[in-house]
Parts: structure tokens; C-alpha cells; sequence
């Protein structure tokens, strides 16, 4: 099963995250903001990205395009969690890199769904 | 796969609670006028978490409010609102209700549902005009289940023209999905055109040079076929037609169209419950029906009892526990080896063992108690809109102070001693803290300052509030004493005895009561709960200076310093805080007075000598007071001698509560287990005098015990 890295600075959407995800066979390392993902993402290789967007430290977006320019990073499918469905805002998201987002609130169903895309 | 996300209700709320926190002194620090990004931006994000979490946890008209408050937030972000006192204060009281809702579904309880409306509306008419974009928006955050309403469907199918720009891979998408997810809708052929792919000396792996001709047949909806390619329709050619028109007919973003058309459908689909909540406050009758099913529905499902009590432990603490229990594995392997092959010329490491084991235990119950031990600014960060509010409302200007906010102590002692802290706080800012022209008449700043400080000291926390506003007026508190009576005319008390005449059941010094400081509730209920927690009030002031009440706690309650002592063949715990001294009685400074019992004179007071055989109905061993000893403890400000056979040894004890496996018992506190495996009682000791005063206090209870 695939390597999830889970980004969100809620406590209770990180464990919930975690929990569907771990729940569907996947192995979840979880960070608090963009900062904490990306010091981890140097260390090690994912599957899947999914990242919220509003972080204290470094936001969403910022993660995106900074892990866009690491190579291990370059075609991993980053999914963006967010709250904003205007046009805008996903076209921000797109221009930073990311592959899709997930538009809140999702329930575990929806997440999983949305991670078999991507995953195959 | 189904999920109980209900598991993570107790997190969402407890973070909740806390984003809210953040935003009430994030608002309260925001300066008017002038635009702090980062505090706002803080702001926006704690509503903006809330709102998220609310909406996946099912909780849909917090996430509805917090909405509308996240709203304006992000225009103040943007500097498209400007920061105004009134706008921070609407704000201020939309994060009060927020609070309430949240409290009440987390309880279960009913929500005042009129304050809600009535500051929701209030948000609505600051952002005047706003607010059919809102309903825009919110149709669009649901536009994933829109994909369910369809309207143009080709019941052939479609021909789908896909060509991946040649980036398209460095987004992380990849082709195959999409063409994998249409296999899944119908009956899918698919034809590959490579005019595009260069030789391949020229071919870059990274990119994307194919364009694939899909034919979809089956009944499949356009909205469906446009869903799978939502995250990459800026990043490819895209041409949708349907099989067996002749029209090509191109629609790249038909997303939008979809949305705006059916937006009315979908607010009824999605809010379901919710529309019943709109309907039932724009036509009375209906709302009438909704209240009755709402109490219906309350009536079934019991209120929450105390909510599962949660704390939030520091991983450092949590790693210094595996570390003890480490060691403390060490030294039990260490002893049972010893054990094995046991010969006297091992004693000494036998004893050397037992030493280390005490040493990790003791470090093991400091560890654990640790675990408990929160900041006490968890107390104080309810001060700041407090003295907010209420400088606001009495026309003072005040500046409050918190210093030693990380000092930390227990989380029961912490809950406890909220009230009394908020009485003292309160009394500061009505009767000491002046106004801007008293001040400036006597002298002062115009600002006072009120100072919260919280430190260790020994085995206690100490809190303390200063107020640098007009002192204790003695002159005003003496005559008042005397006017209720509490001391005689004439007596000459110190200023020092005199302060602590506030102290006294029945005492208020206000002229007149205002809504501010509260009605009926003295200090001396400040004072009798902290005492309940073994803990101590006293107050310094200095008349045009100021004053400061000093609060002494313990640290914990599970745990405190007992003295052991001997009475006739049992044995009891006192608590070591209570202990003045102990001392051998001698018979001529006794003193009989009738009705009042024995009295011994202890230096230039007398004090009242309880024999605690006859209190808890022992047989004496003797009753020669100079063959006994006599404790000298002290309790809701009152000295007694407590006459006991014997001291035993000073040890802490771990407290068992004795109302939770018995009964509450007047004078015992609880109880606790000895060395020995033996059980003693520990004394309460104004209960001790209570019933020491009044022994049918016990009786009562034994006989309440019979009859039932």
C-alpha cells in the first residue's frame, strides 16, 4: 500500500486523516504545518501528498512548490485539502503544482475515493 | 469502508476551544485602524479550522456561523475592511456564541438559538450585500455532489479529444487515471495519435506527447465525463462531443454553468437539516413545529454528562515516563536476581537495590503527577476580554499585566480555582482601581494596572493580584464591621486585622451593589474555597497604593505531606499544612471552663483542646492529658489543640477518596493506605472542629445510614 504524507494543523483532521488512511492499508506520516512536511519530505520518498492549505508557518501552497522543486517530488501526486472551492483558489493550487485537491468538508468515504484516482 | 468519525469529536472540540481562545485574544490585541496581517491572519485561521472541522464532523451550523465570521475576517486580511472597534467587538461576541454552540452540541443541550440569529444578522448587515455571493460560494463548495444532478445527458456517449500539454506529468497527474476512471462509467474504446512524438533521440521521458481519442458509449452523464478531468483541464486540450451530433460542441468549463443552473437544487439537497433551521425562522408556525420536534428529539438523547475529561500531555513528559519505567525494569531485574541465589554477603547490594528502587518510585510518582501539571495561563487567558469587557462598561482604563503564565499545577486545582480568581479579579477592577479623573486628581496615571503572578514556592503555587488603585479603606471597613455587628465598638484592630475583616461571612464594602462584582457572594466564599483546596488567601494593601491578594495552593491533590499520628490503637493522617506545632501538655496551663470543654493556655491565647477519642468514640489508652501529646492545628482561621497519644512518621500520601468508595464522612477528608498495607483516615480538620462543636452531626449521618 502507499506512502501517505498528511499535512493539516488541526489536530482533529490530521487523526482523522491518519485513522481512514491507516484503516485503508496505508502508512501515514503526519506534520503540523508546511514547514514540519517539507524538513520530513527531505528525508524520505511518498506516494501521495495531501496537504490542507491555511497552516500557520508555512501555508499549502507554499509546501506544494517547494516540493515540487525537490526531485524526489517532481511527478508525486500532491493533493491539496481545501475549504475554498472558487475557481481562483484552485487555480492557485494548480499553479503551485498540485495535482488535484479535495474540497472540505469531505467524509473518509469521499478521501478515499478521491486517494484511488491517484493512486490506481 | 465505514468510518465512526465521532471518535474524533472530543479532539475537534477540544482544538475548537482552543482556536477560540486564539481568536478572543487575537481580536482583543488587534489595534484599530491600523491592519496587523499576522495577528488577523491567526484569527482567520483558528475560524477557518473550526469551520472546516465543523463541516466534516457533521456540525453544520457552527460551520454555517463560523462561515460568516471567516468571511469578514478574510476581508480584513485583504485590507478590504478596514479594523474597527465595532467590527472587533461583533466579532468578539460572535466568538461568545460560537463558544456556546459548540459547548451545547458538545453537551447535547439546547443552543439559545435567537443570541445566535441576532449576532449572525448582525455580521450579515456589517457585510451588507455580500451575501447572495455567500450562497454562491457555498453552493459551489458543494459542487462535488452536484455532479449527482444531471442535466444534458447524451445517451449514446461521447467522443472525448484528450492531449496532455507536455508538462502534464510534472503536475503529478498521469493520463492512464483519467482513462482508467471512463472505463469505469461505460463501454470505452480508446485510439492513440503520436504525430507529436519526436524522434527518439529528441524525446524528453519527462513529458507528455500523446493525444489520445476516446469513445465513451453508454448512458453517461457530460458532468461526469468534465468531473474526471476537473484537475486537468488547464493543462490539456480537451474537446467533449456527443456521439452522434454534428455540432462539436466545446465545453471546457461547463463546471461553471452546471454550478450557476442548478445552485438553487443544490442548496436544498446538501443542507438538508439545515433548510429546516432557515425555514422555521421565516415562518412562525413551522418554527413552532421545529422547537416541539427539537425538544422531542433532546428529550431522547440524555444530556452529555460531565464531558470525558481530556488532557493534553507533552511528548517530552510522556518520554521521560518510558525513560523511568526503563530504569525502573532495570532495577527489578536487578532485585530478582539478587533474590535467586540470596547469600548474607549480598546485603548490601540487596540494600543498595532497595535504595534504587525507592529512588525510581519517587521519580515514577513526580513523573506521573507531572502528567497532570498544565500552565496556569489556562487559567489567566480568560482575563484579558474580562478586564476588556469590563473597563469597557465602568469607564476605567486599565492595563493588565500576566507574568509566570507558564507556572504550572494541577488540572483539578486549575478548574477549581477559576471563580475565586475571576471574584478577585472583579473586586480589583470595581472597588480598587479608580477612575481615569480619580486617578489623575490623586495623582496617578490615568491607566491603572492590575497584575496577575503566578510562581512556585516550596511545594505551592502562588498567585497574586495587584492592583495599583486606591487600597483597602479601613475607615470604611471598620464601621461596616461594626454596623453588622462582627466587632465591638471601640476595639482598636490593626490595619492589618482589619483587611482581613473582608474576609468575614456576610461582608460587602460596595455602597452599592453593581452588576459588576456580583451580588451576595463575599469573599468570604473566596476565601472558604480556597481553603477547601488546602490552600490560603491573604490580602496587603496600602491605602492610595494598591493592594494584593495572595493566593498560597498546593500543587496537587492526589498527593500531599502527611504527619502520621497514634490515637488509642489507630492510626490517622493530618495533613502537614494544618500542623502549627506540637507540643507535651502540662497540667497546670489546662484550664476547665464549663460549656466550652478544656482550654490550654498556649503562650498568651488560649485555644480549645479536642480529644480526638471521644470525637470519633475510641477507648482511650489514657485519658492524662500529660501522658499524650497535643497537636496544634489550624482551620478556617481558627486554633485548636488536637490531644493524640503519639506522633508516628511524616510521610506523603496518596489520597483515596472516601465519598467515592463510602460516603462522606464530617471530619475525614479520605483516606490513604500505609507501608504496612493498614489504612488511616485522613483528618479534615474544620471538620474536625464542626463536629467537635456539635457531635450530633455524626449521629445524624449514622442514623440517615440506618434508615436507608
Amino acid at each position: 500500500m502507499a506512502r501517505i504524507l498528511a499535512v493539516d494543523d488541526s489536530a482533529s483532521m490530521r487523526q482523522m486523516v491518519a485513522f481512514t488512511l491507516k484503516a485503508a492499508g496505508h502508512t501515514v506520516t503526519d506534520a503540523v504545518d508546511g514547514k514540519q512536511a517539507l524538513d520530513i519530505a527531505k528525508t524520505q520518498a511518498f506516494d501521495l501528498v495531501l496537504t490542507d492549505v491555511n497552516m500557520p508557518v508555512m501555508d499549502g501552497l507554499t509546501l506544494t512548490k517547494e516540493l515540487r522543486a525537490l526531485p524526489a517530488f517532481k511527478f508525486t501526486p500532491i493533493l491539496v485539502l481545501t475549504t475554498e472551492a472558487g475557481m481562483d483558489k484552485k487555480q492557485a493550487g494548480r499553479a503551485a503544482g498540485a495535482t488535484g485537491w479535495l474540497v472540505k468538508p469531505f467524509n473518509p468515504d469521499q478521501l478515499l475515493a478521491t486517494i484511488r484516482k491517484v493512486l490506481g | 469502508m465505514s468510518i465512526d468519525i465521532s471518535q474524533f469529536h472530543d479532539v475537534f472540540f477540544e482544538e475548537s476551544f482552543e482556536g477560540l481562545d486564539a481568536m478572543e485574544s487575537g481580536l482583543l490585541n488587534l489595534s484599530v485602524g491600523a491592519a496587523d496581517v499576522d495577528a488577523i491572519n491567526t484569527i482567520f485561521r483558528a475560524a477557518h479550522s473550526i469551520k472546516g472541522g465543523a463541516g466534516t464532523f457533521g456540525f453544520m451550523d457552527v460551520s454555517t456561523f463560523t462561515h460568516v465570521m471567516e468571511t469578514m475576517l478574510d476581508e480584513m486580511r485583504n485590507g478590504e475592511r478596514e479594523v474597527s472597534a465595532e467590527s472587533t467587538n461583533l466579532l468578539l461576541d460572535a466568538v461568545d456564541v460560537l463558544r456556546e454552540m459548540l459547548t451545547a452540541v458538545q453537551q447535547k443541550v439546547e443552543t439559545d438559538d435567537a443570541r445566535i440569529a441576532d449576532i449572525r444578522q448582525k455580521l450579515e448587515i456589517m457585510m451588507a450585500g455580500e451575501l447572495e455571493q455567500q450562497a454562491i460560494e457555498q453552493t459551489l463548495t458543494n459542487d462535488g455532489q452536484s455532479a449527482e444532478l444531471d442535466v444534458d445527458k447524451s445517451n449514446a456517449g461521447w467522443r472525448i479529444d484528450f492531449r496532455p500539454h507536455r508538462h502534464l506529468f510534472q503536475t503529478g497527474n498521469d493520463p492512464v487515471r483519467m482513462i482508467r476512471e471512463l472505463a469505469l462509467l461505460g463501454d470505452l474504446s480508446s485510439e492513440v495519435d503520436d504525430d507529436k512524438l519526436p524522434p527518439f533521440s529528441d524525446l524528453e521521458p519527462e513529458d507528455s506527447y500523446l493525444k489520445w481519442i476516446l469513445t465513451l458509449r453508454g448512458d453517461v452523464a457530460e458532468s461526469d465525463v468534465m468531473e474526471i478531468f476537473e484537475w486537468v483541464d488547464d493543462d490539456c486540450d480537451l474537446v467533449i462531443t456527443p456521439l452522434g451530433a454534428d455540432t462539436l460542441k466545446t465545453s471546457i468549463i461547463a463546471e461553471e454553468i452546471t454550478a450557476n443552473s442548478e445552485s438553487e437544487g443544490v442548496i436544498a439537497d446538501v443542507d438538508q437539516g439545515e433548510v429546516a433551521d432557515v425555514i422555521a425562522s421565516t415562518s412562525a408556525p413551522v418554527e413552532i413545529a421545529s422547537t416541539i420536534a427539537a425538544q422531542a428529539t433532546k428529550a431522547k438523547a440524555p444530556p452529555a454528562t460531565a464531558a470525558a475529561a481530556s488532557i493534553r500531555v507533552g511528548t517530552d513528559k510522556v518520554d521521560s515516563l518510558v525513560n523511568m519505567v526503563g530504569e525502573l525494569v532495570i532495577t527489578q531485574s536487578m532485585l530478582s536476581q539478587i533474590g535467586e541465589n540470596f547469600t548474607p554477603e549480598m546485603l548490601p547490594l540487596l540494600i543498595d537495590g532497595l535504595a534504587q528502587l525507592e529512588r525510581n518510585t519517587r521519580e515514577m510518582q513526580e513523573g506521573i503527577m507531572r502528567i497532570r501539571m498544565l500552565p496556569i495561563s489556562f487559567a489567566f487567558n480568560r482575563f484579558p476580554r474580562l478586564v476588556h469587557d469590563m473597563t469597557d462598561k465602568m469607564g476605567k482604563k486599565v492595563e493588565l499585566k500576566l507574568t509566570g503564565e507558564q507556572t504550572e499545577l494541577d488540572k483539578t486545582v486549575m478548574e477549581k480555582i477559576g471563580d475565586p480568581l475571576v471574584h478577585l479579579v472583579r473586586n480589583s477592577l470595581d472597588h480598587g482601581l479608580e477612575t481615569p479623573e480619580v486617578r489623575l486628581a490623586a495623582g496617578k496615571d490615568e491607566t491603572g494596572t492590575l497584575q496577575l503572578k503566578a510562581f512556585h514556592q516550596g511545594g505551592n503555587i502562588v498567585i497574586e493580584i495587584h492592583d495599583d488603585g486606591a487600597g483597602l479603606n479601613e475607615e470604611k471597613i471598620l464601621s461596616k464591621a461594626i454596623e453588622k455587628g462582627l466587632v465591638n465598638e471601640g476595639d482598636v484592630l490593626s490595619p492589618e486585622k482589619i483587611h482581613e475583616l473582608i474576609f468575614l461571612p456576610g461582608f460587602s464594602t460596595a455602597d452599592a451593589v453593581t452588576d459588576v462584582s456580583g451580588r451576595g457572594v463575599g469573599m468570604d466564599v473566596v476565601r472558604k474555597n480556597i481553603t477547601s483546596l488546602g490552600g490560603s488567601v491573604e490580602v496587603f494593601s496600602q491605602r492610595g497604593e494598591g493592594s494584593v491578594f495572595t493566593i498560597r495552593l498546593p500543587l496537587t491533590l492526589a498527593i500531599m505531606d502527611g504527619q502520621t499520628i497514634r490515637v488509642a490503637d489507630e492510626n490517622y493522617i493530618i495533613p502537614l499544612i494544618s500542623i502549627i506545632e506540637t507540643l507535651e501538655i502540662k497540667a497546670v496551663d489546662m484550664k476547665h471552663v464549663s460549656g466550652q470543654g478544656e482550654l490550654y493556655k498556649l503562650r498568651d491565647e488560649y485555644v480549645p483542646v479536642i480529644r480526638l477519642c471521644s470525637v470519633f468514640n475510641l477507648t482511650p489508652k489514657t485519658t492524662d492529658l500529660e501522658e499524650g501529646l497535643l497537636v496544634i492545628v489550624e482551620g478556617e482561621g481558627q486554633k485548636v489543640g488536637l490531644f493524640i497519644d503519639d506522633l508516628l512518621g511524616q510521610q506523603q500520601v496518596v489520597i483515596k477518596s472516601l465519598e467515592t468508595n463510602y460516603r462522606k464522612v464530617v471530619g475525614v477528608s479520605g483516606a490513604t493506605i500505609l507501608g504496612d498495607g493498614t489504612v488511616a483516615l485522613i483528618l479534615d480538620v474544620p471538620g474536625v472542629m464542626t463536629l467537635y462543636r456539635d457531635p450530633s452531626l455524626a449521629k445524624m449521618l449514622v442514623n440517615n445510614d440506618r434508615a436507608a
